[in-house]
């Protein structure tokens, strides 16, 4: 996080506001999903290549959760849905 | 995360033979996933076939929706699952009064009907929150689902914070249950009562792709799948009246594999 100048008196705002304080989407594991679907979802969803999504798959599965993506919270709230629109398990978290 | 795939499950060596016990997905005709063809995506169901998954895909959009799943709900009597889970009656919320017709609006449309329609808006006789919040796209939900299906089909956003939760779940599950409903709608569109070939865009491939894992989430929730699945299944009598339930589980997972593979 970078820091405010110091004259620069910060307003009280939510962190969610705060634009360098970015928020992330995490996939965990569950005994249903299939590994070649969530992959599949994976690069489907985030455009990401089959070697990345293959890797996150595999780090949901071996350590039962990844972050998948992280940007700004609208763009993670985005994320998560369309993501139970395929039935992954996901959520989002400020990332602190 | 299942790794169970054509590898795992084709043959589905821990059932041994598929008998006439073992319910209609496997007595009624040969194991066939989906391929991909130059005309499409193609499957081939038996009747049997059709029917369990017609029944499981309507009662999932039934479990999920205000409005009853289609014209046709699904058949008076489901090819069987209705999982002997320890509440079977979870999946039969709607009352018969909330399905007042076939042609119930959708979120975002003008769904409140004629009570709702006259004269100023303002003055209307809203019949309910419920309805007022459908219309707007809302839901009135903010808390996670009690039916442990519904909340895993239906999760948490924030699982630390339930006050963001509650907001996310108030702008966006009305537009999730749509989705998931519109998916079954398009399988039962696209799945002859009767069985037979099966052929899709790549598009229909896709939503068949997510209403199938709804499908499997349900029953992997009714019947609490884990990742040893296979080994339970594998020791269960072969009159445990569960069986037909996990085999049609470890069908569906057969199927969606051959169908991820025939979209990617």
């Amino acid at each position: 996080m970078s820091v405010a100048p110091a004259e620069v008196e910060r307003p009280d705002v939510k962190q969610d506001v705060t634009p360098d304080t970015p928020w992330v989407t995490i996939v965990w594991n569950d005994p249903v999903n299939l590994m070649t679907y969530v992959t599949y979802v994976f690069q489907t969803v985030f455009g990401y290549p089959k070697r990345k999504a293959n890797k996150l798959m595999l780090d949901v599965h071996h350590k039962g959760r990844a972050v998948v993506s992280s940007g700004t919270r609208e763009s993670m709230e985005r994320d998560v849905q369309v993501l139970h629109g395929y039935g992954l398990w996901a959520t989002l978290s400020h990332d602190s | 995360m299942s790794g169970a795939g054509p590898e795992g499950s084709a043959g589905f060596p821990h059932l041994g033979k598929p008998d006439d016990s073992l319910g209609a997905a496997g007595a009624a005709g040969a194991v066939v996933g989906f391929r991909s063809t130059r005309r499409g995506v193609t499957g081939w169901f038996a009747p049997p076939q059709a029917r369990i998954i017609r029944s499981l895909v309507g009662q999932v959009a039934e479990l999920l929706g205000p409005e009853p799943a289609g014209p046709e709900p699904a058949g008076p009597e489901p090819a069987g699952p209705e999982p002997a889970g320890p509440e079977p009656a979870g999946s039969e919320p709607a009352a018969p009064e909330q399905r007042a017709g076939p042609e119930q609006a959708g979120p975002g449309d003008a769904g409140p009907g004629p009570a709702s329609m006259g004269g100023d808006p303002l003055e209307g006789s809203w019949d309910s929150p419920e309805e007022f919040a459908a219309m707007l796209g809302l839901s009135t939900s903010t808390t996670v689902p009690e039916d442990p299906v519904l909340a895993r089909l239906l999760p948490d956003a924030y699982p630390d914070d339930a006050e963001s939760a509650s907001d996310f779940r108030r702008y966006t599950e009305q537009d999730l249950r749509s989705g998931k409903v519109a998916a079954a709608r398009t399988v039962l569109a696209t799945l002859p009562e009767g069985g037979g070939q099966v052929r899709l865009s790549g598009d229909d491939a896709q939503v068949w792709l997510r209403a199938i894992n709804d499908v499997r989430l349900a029953l992997g929730v009714r019947l609490a799948i884990t990742e040893d699945f296979e080994e339970r299944m594998a020791r269960l009598e072969p009159d445990d009246p569960r069986s037909a339930y996990f085999w049609i589980y470890d069908w569906l997972t057969y199927l969606q594999e051959t169908l991820v593979r025939a979209v990617w």
